[in-house]
């Protein structure tokens, strides 16, 4: 008969109602599968009685099933073009987005969308890879839960964007799996410990995994978690520092360059090198080469230590940024989680104790935290639990906003915002008759639309005619609570209304953010004044739009020749500024604008005149006696 | 006579009301499955008043009075099957049971 497991008080389910609903940890190196059994979280093993898989798919040719995990991982270095690892590093990348192609022994093929890598069954993109690894876990946890799964929640980076994002989900539903929902991976962290331990305060999550080096500060407060600051760097993880210990055996044999077999063969005795100094003095190294050359290393922690200094030196860079982000000290982080296996490494340690003034948390596995805290979320989501009890608040990593006249970026969602959020703002047309608008939807700090990256655009029209500013068009930018972006437009009279999902084609990667936030804080000060320039340009056109059509309606009957010349004089001026003043004309533009308000206000105010005339021709006095003052 | 809890099963339960707290185990039949009635197994914050206690290797189990009669004489017992480790419900009053085993009749 089936096994039962215990319920919280009055959520039994009835029979073949079971809600099995499994957290997700898909890693660049290791993936893992947890569930909730009474009560509890934990990370579902396989046969074996190996709880991390690793991220790694063999090919075998076509029709042949796909070998994943430690038999794939095994064949890296007898088999390097068909055994694909770290392929979360390609999720929703075209290959001119990827940093290190040259260093992975690929065959890649560019693909509009994503990069694809040709194997020996076929063209694979990244999706079905991670499909793969994630089919496994499904039939892992199947097997261990009994039945079928209702749903998963996924982790991703914090700092994933939209077509990262999109690219997971597809590949969860390729592998069978309902996406309840993604999870950063630092808030899954959070869940782990915070509830666990029922911590309130504000924490860091450093997450030095495989590949990925991510710091998130995160303010827990009855049961809801923000995340205030994220930072990171893509490419800094564990490979980084087999790479270190590979090139110090390198050099210290003097080995010509090996073959790609051999080169996998030393990257695994360097990890496993690297793995044995987290708990002894010295590790020792050996192998023998295809070339029949035999190597016999010592490795000390020492040398190990000072071989890969900078590279810690390098995680402490991001996280001093996402504090200075958060606007906190080191004295206001209550406690440090550790996350991902490279954490264990005794010098990562004392780094992350020296630079916080505290020893991190080392109470559950690091290698396990984040499929805990997303099975525990998972276990809730899928009403096992009673549900409110707690809330995920997440942040957008770069603002959101669209284009305004003068290609300026408007933001409608700023930066670190929670998630998920709806916010809404209303603009309006900018010439006389404007029937349609453009929405151009952007993300970056910068405050000009062409050094932000372009996310979508869509049209708004059958707007009705009317002066320019008359129109109320109220845009809302929506976030859900998986990070992914809708925009929608309405014309607040006539009520049409336009909208798009934006899901980029191409994303950014971590350290372009990391660049562009950069960008936006060097350049802040030439931002402001473009941005000064611009705006002063967009209501010198304005003017100039607004004087001509009165010279063409009323020119002839108000104005003497000479008056006209000098409004035309004025606008010329005007009109040259704008075109041929560079960035300091600023001072000029207002000069110009003001002369031309000058140079019309008689004839302003006699159209004014004319125009009040007309309206109260033909009426008497006494209709007017009622008629309320209008403030100017 | 009442539920009972194997050596095994007890260890479990414990270590679970260690983790999460609350005063025992609950069990009792619902009429609902294929075969007319299910188990319920939950963990027990609080006793209601007419409650049945039974005592077993050191946990309470708790036990309504309309439920007892179908369970009565259970060994409850902590098993692994493969990679799946749940509760297993030995009852001696059941009659038939659903192909999995989830509901059964008396």
């Amino acid at each position: 008969m089936a096994l039962l497991q215990i319920a919280e008080p009055g959520l039994s389910a009835a029979p073949h109602q079971h809600r099995l609903a499994v957290g997700i940890d898909l890693g660049t190196t290791n993936s893992l599968v947890a569930s909730v059994f009474s009560g509890e979280a934990s990370v579902i093993r396989d046969e074996a009685g190996h709880a991390l898989l690793p991220s790694v798919v063999r090919y075998l040719g076509a029709g042949a099933k796909a070998v994943v995990g430690h038999e794939a991982q095994a064949s890296q270095s007898d088999d390097p073009h068909n055994t694909l690892s770290s392929i979360k590093r390609l999720m929703g990348r075209g290959l001119r987005d990827v940093s290190n192609v040259s260093d992975m022994p690929y065959a890649f093929v560019d693909a509009p969308g994503m990069v694809s890598i040709e194997t020996s069954a076929g063209l694979k993109n990244p999706v079905e890879v991670s499909a793969d690894i994630l089919r496994t876990l499904r039939l892992r946890a199947e097997a261990a839960l009994g039945n079928e799964l209702t749903g998963a929640v996924i982790t991703v980076p914090a700092y994933f964007d939209d077509a990262q994002r999109q690219a997971t989900k597809d590949a969860a539903r390729l592998a069978g799996l309902n996406v309840l929902r993604l999870l950063n991976e630092p808030t899954a962290a959070a869940v782990a410990y915070g509830l666990d331990n029922a911590s309130e305060g504000v924490f860091a999550i450093f997450d030095l995994g495989g590949g990925t080096f991510d710091i998130s500060i995160l303010r827990l407060s009855r049961g809801v978690f923000e995340v205030m600051a994220t930072n990171g760097d893509s490419s800094l993880g564990g490979d980084d520092f087999d790479q270190r210990i590979y090139a110090w055996i390198l050099a210290t044999t003097r080995l010509p360059t090996p073959s790609p077999q051999d080169a996998r063969r030393l990257l695994t005795l360097a990890r496993s090198a690297k793995e044995t100094l987290s708990s002894a003095a010295s590790a020792p190294i050996t192998a023998t080469l295809g070339s029949q050359q035999s190597i016999c290393l010592t490795l000390t922690q020492e040398k190990f230590f000072e071989l890969t200094a900078d590279l810690v030196a390098n995680t402490l860079k991001p996280t001093r940024k996402a504090l200075r982000d958060a606007g906190l000290g080191v004295e206001d982080i209550k406690g440090v989680v550790l996350v991902g296996g490279s954490t264990r490494m005794p010098n990562i340690r004392q780094a992350v104790a020296d630079f916080f003034k505290q020893p991190p948390l080392t109470d559950l596995d690091p290698d396990q935290v984040v499929a805990i805290g997303a099975a525990m979320q998972a276990n809730v989501l899928a009403g096992n639990r009673k549900g409110d009890e707690w809330l995920l608040l997440d942040v957008c990593p770069l603002s959101l906003g669209l284009e305004t006249m003068g290609g300026l970026a408007e933001k409608i969602i700023p930066r670190n915002s929670p998630i998920p959020t709806a916010r809404a703002q209303e603009f309006t047309t900018f010439r006389d008759g404007q029937t349609a608008m453009s929405i151009h939807v952007v993300q970056g700090e910068r405050e000009l639309v062409s050094d932000c990256r372009s996310l979508g655009r869509f049209d708004l029209r059958g707007i009705p005619p009317m002066v320019a500013g008359a129109a109320h068009i109220r845009v809302t930018f929506q976030i859900d609570a998986d990070g992914l972006l809708s925009v929608s437009a309405r014309e607040q009279s006539s009520g049409i209304e336009a909208a798009v999902v934006v899901k980029p084609s191409y994303g950014l990667q971590d350290e372009q953010i990391a660049h562009m936030l950069e960008e936006a804080y060097s350049g802040a000060e030439l931002d402001m004044k473009i941005r000064m320039l611009r705006e002063n340009q967009v209501e010198g056109r304005r003017l100039i739009d607004a004087t001509e059509a009165a010279l063409a309606e009323d020119g002839e009957k108000f104005l003497s020749p000479p008056e006209r010349m000098e409004i035309t004089r004025c606008l010329h001026a005007l009109a040259d500024i704008i075109e041929t003043g560079g960035n300091d004309s600023v001072k000029a533009l207002k000069t110009a604008c003001d002369a031309l308000n000058q140079a019309t206000q008689a004839f302003a105010a006699r159209r004014m005149d004319a125009s009040v005339k007309t309206a109260l021709a033909g009426q008497r006095l006494e209709d007017f006696a009622s008629a309320k003052p209008v403030p100017a | 006579m009442g539920v009972t809890l194997t050596e095994s099963a007890a260890k479990r339960v414990q270590t679970f009301l260690a983790k999460r707290g609350g005063i025992g185990l609950r069990v009792a039949v619902k009429t609902s499955g294929c075969s007319g009635m299910a188990y319920a197994l939950e963990f027990a914050d609080a006793a209601d008043k007419d409650d049945l206690h039974f005592e077993s290797h050191g946990v309470t189990v708790l036990i309504d009075p309309k439920s007892l009669p179908y369970i009565n004489g259970t060994e409850l017992d902590f098993v692994r099957e493969g990679l799946n480790e749940g509760f297993k419900f030995n009852n001696p009053n059941v009659k038939n049971e659903c192909g999995c085993g989830e509901s059964f009749a008396v």
